[in-house]
C-alpha cells in the first residue's frame, strides 16, 4: 500500500509506514537531523527534526512519525524554525565553543546545522563542565565535554556490535553518555572497533591521534621509517582529498606517501597473501589430523579478537593462531626484510597504515615482539594519513607514481580482498582449493561470501570433502555465529569475523561513513581492484614464495610458528 | 497494566483507593483482562508507598484465594521514583528493566507495549470505576457529571485552603465549588490567589476563571488541565515567581534527559526563574522564556517536556504583575 503525502506543497508518494523523513528524501526536500542514523533503531530524541503536520498542534519528529494517505507536512513554517533553532541553541549552550581546535572541525553535523541555522547571539548562558579526557585507551579519546546525548555510539555499539560498553547515566541536563558504570572506556567492554566515531556527529570520540609521534620519526636521521598500508586504506582515502570512493591510484598514493617521509613503501598485502598460506594449512591440517578446535575463525580483525578474548573466552582454541597481516608484517620487516636489505633492524621504525583502531592497541600488545623488537611501531588511520596530505599541502591529483619497494610490496587480488567481508574466506578459498585438489581453479569468484548481509554461508567440495564455510560481519552477527558454536550447534569448518560491518572498509579508522550505503560503494572498489590484478591467488605471490625459499621454508615451519603465530587469553574488563 | 506511580506532587488519591479498597482495582484489572483476553498484569506502584505494595500483595493473594482471579495473574512492581515513570511507555521500560524513560509513539502500548505485546496501561482510578459501570450499566454512569466527560472525578485539596482532603466529585462540578464549598475556602480570612489543578505541571487559573466547571473538555478550554485531579490552592500572599521557581526546579530534576528541548530546557527554564526571582531578570529573560516555553510545548519527546512550560506561561499570562514587579530594564 502506498500514501499519498504532500511535503511543503509537493507530492510524492511513498509505501505506508515510511517516516516523514523518508517521504521528504522522495521529494527532495531536506529535514535537518542527528540524532538520527539509516543503519540504527529510530530514537527521536534531538527533536532537530521537528515539522508540522496539517491538524496537529503538536510538531511531529520527522524520523520517527510514520505517513498516512493524505497526510500534508510542512517542514520550514515559522514554528518549525523556531523549535529547530532554538533546539539548536539550547544544545550550543552546553558544548563547548572550541570549534577551531577540535578534531571534528569542518567535518562536524553541529557545526553544520549552527551555520545552516544561522544561530548568532545564542540567548542561553554557555555552560559547558571540564570532564577530563578518557585517554585509557591507546585506541580511542573521549570528550565527554563535547557529547551531546545523541546516543548514536550506543546505537552502534550496542545494537549493531552488541558490545554494550556505553550507556546513560544520571537524568535530566546532567543526564550523559558513559561507559559502562561511568567508568573509565578501559574498565568498560569497548573492544576499540571505533565504530562510535563513524556514529558520533560531533567531537565526543575519536582515534588517538598520533601524527605527533609519525613526525618525530620521520625528523630522526637514525630511523629507518618503513610503512606498510592495509588493503582498504587506498580506495577510502581518495574521499578525503575530494575523489570518488577507489580513484586514487595506487602508485600514486605510494609516491603520496615517499613525499610525506617514509623511506620504504611495502605493503601490508603481502603479508594478507602469506597469512592465506598460513591459515589456509593451518585448516587443512585441524581438518585431517583431527588436533586443533573445529570450526575455525579468522583472527585478522583485532577488534574481533578483543571481542572473542573478552565476551567467547571459552573458544579462543578456535582462533586461528595466524596474526593478523599488520603483526605478520611487523615481524619479518625486522627479521627477514632487514636481513635482506642490509638494515640494521634496530633502527626500523615500522609504522602501519590502517582502517582500524584496534590495530593501534593489536601493535601494543607486549606479545606482540617476535623480532626482538617491538614489532609495529606506530599505527596510524586513514582519517591520520588524510590530515598529513593535508598539512603537507600534497595535490595528490598531481603527485609522481611510484612503485612499492621490494620483497614486502608484491600482492595478489587475494590479498586485496582482505579489505572486504567475505574477503579472508575467498582468499583462503582460492589457496585451499588449488592446494588440496591441486587442480587450477578457473573462476575465482565465490560470490556466496560477498555482499553486506550480516552472515553469509557457502559450502565448497573439495574433491570430495565438503568444507562448509560462514562469514559474519559486526560484532552483533559474530554473536549470532559464536552463540551456535558454543551451543554446539554450528555446522561449520571455518567461520571469516569483521569486527566492523563491511569489514575492514568499514573500520574505525576510515573516512567517517555515515551508513552502510558508503560501505557497499567500497566493496565494490575493492572487486574492481581484485579483478583488475594479473594475480588473484596468494600462493602465486612470488615474494611470498621467496620468502619460503629463503627464510620459512614451510607453512607452519619453525620459523613461521616464532614469527608468524600468536596465543589469546582472556581479557578481564572491571565492568562487564 | 495499572499505573499507580502517582508521582504528581498533591495528589494522592491513588493511595487512599489503594488504602481503602484494594479489591476493587483487583477487580476492575481482571474486568479488563477478561474483555482483551489478557492472562498477566502487573501494577506499577510508586516507590514511596512499600506499605500499599504489601497491601496490594495481600489483596492479591486473597482475591487468588477466591478464586476470583481465574488465570488472571497480577504481579505488583515497585517504581524507584522517578516522576517521568508515570508516563506510560516510561512505566513500561522500568518494568521491563531499562532507564527510566518514554518510548517515541507509535507504536502505542496498546499496540506494542511491555515486552513488544499489546498492553493496556490505566491508572488506578479508571480501572476502580469498571466494577460499578458493569454493575449498574453505562447508562447510568453517563448520567453523572458532564454531557462530554462522564462520571466523578477524584480531587486532592492541598496548599491554602481550610478542607485539605479529598473528594469525589461529578464532572461538572465547577472549580469554585471545589475550592470554596467542598474546600472551605481560604484560611484565616485571606485572599484567592490561584489555583494550580492537576498536578506540576497544571495550569495556573485565577479568580476570574473559577466558574469553569472541572471536566476534561472545560479545563482544556481555559488553558489548564485536569490531570491527576491535584487541587494546590494559593493565598493573595504568595508569590507566584517564587512557586513558579520551585515548580521549575522539580522539573529540571524529574526531566529524563532523553529528549534535548526537555533535556537543557528545563534546566534553562529554571536557570532564567531563578534570576528573575533574584531580581537579576531583564525584560529579553521574559521573552527567552516565553519562546523557549512555547517551542517545549510543541517539540519535547513526552508529556512530560511538552507540559512542564505550562505553569509558566499560564502565570506569565495571568499574573504578568508578579513577573514585572520583580524585572528590571
Amino acid at each position: 500500500m502506498m500514501a499519498n503525502v504532500t511535503i511543503d506543497g509537493i507530492n510524492v508518494s511513498v509505501p505506508d509506514g515510511s517516516t516523514i523523513l523518508y517521504a521528504a528524501q522522495e521529494a527532495g526536500i531536506i529535514i535537518p537531523t542527528l540524532c538520527f542514523h539509516p543503519d540504527q533503531e529510530v530514537k527521536a530524541n534531538c527533536r532537530i527534526c521537528v515539522c508540522e503536520v496539517e491538524g496537529q498542534s503538536l510538531l511531529s519528529a520527522a524520523c520517527a512519525a510514520p505517513v498516512w494517505d493524505g497526510m500534508v507536512v510542512k517542514t520550514k513554517t515559522p514554528k518549525v524554525i523556531e523549535a529547530r533553532k532554538t533546539i539548536l541553541e539550547l544544545i550550543l549552550a552546553h558544548h563547548p565553543q572550541d570549534c577551531l581546535t577540535c578534531i571534528r572541525n569542518g567535518v562536524c553535523e553541529l557545526q553544520d546545522l549552527a551555520a545552516e541555522y544561522m544561530i548568532r547571539d545564542n540567548p542561553f548562558e554557555l555552560k559547558v563542565e571540564e570532564y577530563p579526557l578518557d585517554r585509557s585507551t591507546i585506541s580511542l579519546v573521549r570528550d565527554q565535554n563535547k557529547c551531546i546525548n545523541c546516543r548514536r555510539c550506543i546505537g552502534a555499539c550496542s545494537e549493531i556490535q552488541t558490545v554494550h560498553a556505553l550507556g546513560v547515566e544520571k537524568r535530566g541536563h546532567q543526564s550523559m553518555v558513559v561507559p559502562s558504570m561511568g567508568g573509565l572506556l578501559s574498565d568498560s567492554p569497548c573492544i576499540l572497533c571505533g565504530q562510535c566515531i563513524h556514529a558520533c556527529p560531533v567531537g565526543a570520540i575519536y582515534e588517538n591521534e598520533q601524527i605527533d609521534e609519525f613526525l618525530a620519526a620521520v625528523a630522526d636521521p637514525d630511523k629507518v621509517v618503513v610503512t606498510q598500508i592495509a588493503p582498504a586504506v587506498r580506495l577510502a582515502i581518495a574521499e578525503l582529498v575530494g575523489m570518488n570512493s577507489g580513484e586514487l591510484d595506487m602508485e600514486v598514493f605510494v609516491g603520496g606517501l615517499r613525499q610525506l617521509g617514509f623511506d620504504y613503501v611495502l605493503h601490508t598485502n603481502f603479508t594478507a597473501d602469506l597469512t592465506i598460506l598460513e591459515e589456509g594449512h593451518e585448516l587443512l591440517s585441524r581438518l585431517t589430523t583431527g588436533q586443533g578446535q573445529l570450526p575455525m575463525f579468522t583472527s585478522c580483525s583485532p577488534g574481533w579478537i578483543n571481542f572473542c578474548e573478552t565476551f567467547y573466552p571459552d573458544l579462543l582454541d578456535n582462533l586461528s593462531t595466524c596474526k593478523s597481516p599488520q603483526q605478520m608484517f611487523g615481524a619479518l620487516v625486522k627479521t627477514y626484510w632487514a636481513e635482506k636489505m642490509g638494515i640494521d633492524p634496530s633502527k626500523i621504525y615500522s609504522v602501519s597504515i590502517m582502517p582500524c583502531t584496534a590495530k593501534k592497541f593489536e601493535a601494543a600488545r607486549p606479545e606482540m615482539n617476535a623480532s626482538g623488537y617491538q614489532d609495529v611501531d606506530l599505527v596510524l588511520t586513514t582519517r591520520e594519513i588524510g590530515r598529513l596530505f593535508a598539512m603537507s599541502g600534497l595535490d595528490l591529483t598531481r603527485l609522481q607514481p611510484s612503485a612499492f619497494d621490494s620483497w614486502m610490496g608484491e600482492y595478489t587480488g587475494a590479498a586485496v580482498i582482505f579489505g572486504a567481508t567475505g574477503g579472508v574466506m575467498e582468499a583462503a578459498l582460492r589457496t585451499v582449493y588449488e592446494v588440496v585438489t591441486k587442480k587450477t581453479l578457473e573462476d575465482v569468484r565465490f560470490t556466496g561470501v560477498r555482499g553486506m548481509d550480516g552472515i553469509k554461508e557457502a559450502e565448497v567440495d573439495l574433491d570430495g570433502t565438503v568444507v562448509k564455510v560462514a562469514v559474519g560481519h559486526g560484532l552483533g552477527s559474530a554473536r549470532k555465529l559464536m552463540d551456535l558454536v558454543r551451543a554446539g550447534e554450528s555446522p561449520y569448518h571455518f567461520i571469516e569475523i569483521m569486527a566492523c560491518p563491511g569489514g575492514c572498509i568499514g573500520g574505525g579508522g576510515q573516512p567517517l561513513t555515515k551508513s552502510n550505503k558508503k560501505r557497499t560503494e567500497r566493496i565494490g572498489c575493492i572487486y574492481i581492484e581484485d579483478e583488475g590484478l594479473p594475480v588473484r591467488k596468494s600462493h602465486e605471490n612470488q615474494e611470498v614464495k621467496t620468502l619460503y625459499d629463503e627464510f620459512l621454508h614451510e607453512p607452519l615451519g619453525h620459523k613461521s610458528h616464532e614469527l608468524l603465530h600468536t596465543h589469546y587469553h582472556q581479557q578481564h574488563k572491571k565492568h562487564l | 497494566m495499572c499505573n499507580a506511580d502517582e508521582g504528581e506532587p498533591g495528589t494522592y488519591k491513588d493511595r487512599i483507593i489503594m488504602e481503602n479498597d484494594p479489591q476493587s482495582l483487583l477487580e476492575g484489572m481482571a474486568i479488563c483482562a477478561y474483555a482483551i483476553g489478557a492472562t498477566k498484569g502487573f501494577i506499577y506502584c510508586r516507590g514511596e508507598y512499600p506499605y500499599v505494595v504489601d497491601l496490594l500483595k495481600k489483596a492479591i493473594i486473597q482475591a487468588k484465594d477466591k478464586g476470583l482471579l481465574g488465570d488472571f495473574d497480577i504481579e505488583v512492581r515497585m517504581g524507584a521514583g522517578a516522576y517521568v515513570c508515570g508516563e506510560e511507555t516510561a512505566l513500561i521500560e522500568s518494568i521491563e528493566g531499562g532507564r527510566g524513560e518514554p518510548r517515541y509513539k507509535p507504536p502505542y502500548p496498546g499496540v506494542a507495549g511491555l515486552w513488544g505485546k499489546p498492553t493496556i496501561v490505566n491508572n488506578v482510578e479508571t480501572f476502580v470505576n469498571l466494577p460499578v459501570i458493569i454493575e449498574k450499566g453505562a447508562d447510568w454512569f453517563k448520567s453523572i457529571g458532564a454531557a462530554g466527560y462522564p462520571g466523578t472525578k477524584v480531587f486532592t485539596l492541598t496548599g491554602d485552603v481550610v478542607n485539605k482532603t479529598f473528594i469525589e466529585v461529578p464532572t461538572d462540578t465547577t472549580i469554585r465549588e471545589i475550592v470554596f464549598d467542598f474546600g472551605g475556602g481560604i484560611p484565616q480570612g485571606k485572599k484567592f490567589k490561584a489555583v494550580q489543578i492537576g498536578g506540576s505541571s497544571g495550569g495556573f487559573i485565577p479568580e476570574d476563571l473559577l466558574d469553569s466547571p472541572a471536566d476534561f473538555d472545560s479545563m482544556q478550554k481555559i488553558g489548564a488541565t485536569l490531570g491527576s485531579g491535584a487541587v494546590f490552592v494559593m493565598d493573595q500572599t504568595r508569590d507566584i515567581v517564587d512557586v513558579i521557581e520551585r515548580i521549575a526546579q522539580f522539573f529540571e530534576h524529574e526531566s529524563c534527559g532523553k529528549c534535548a528541548p526537555c533535556r537543557e530546557g528545563t534546566m534553562r527554564v529554571c536557570e532564567i526563574i531563578e534570576k528573575i526571582n533574584q531580581g537579576k531578570g531583564i525584560a529579553k529573560d521574559m521573552a527567552v522564556l516565553e519562546k523557549l516555553g512555547r517551542v517545549m510545548s510543541v517539540s519535547c519527546l513526552c508529556g512530560l517536556g511538552q507540559a512542564a512550560p505550562v505553569p509558566v506561561l499560564t502565570t506569565m499570562r495571568h499574573f504578568k504583575a508578579d513577573y514585572e514587579a520583580k524585572v528590571t530594564g
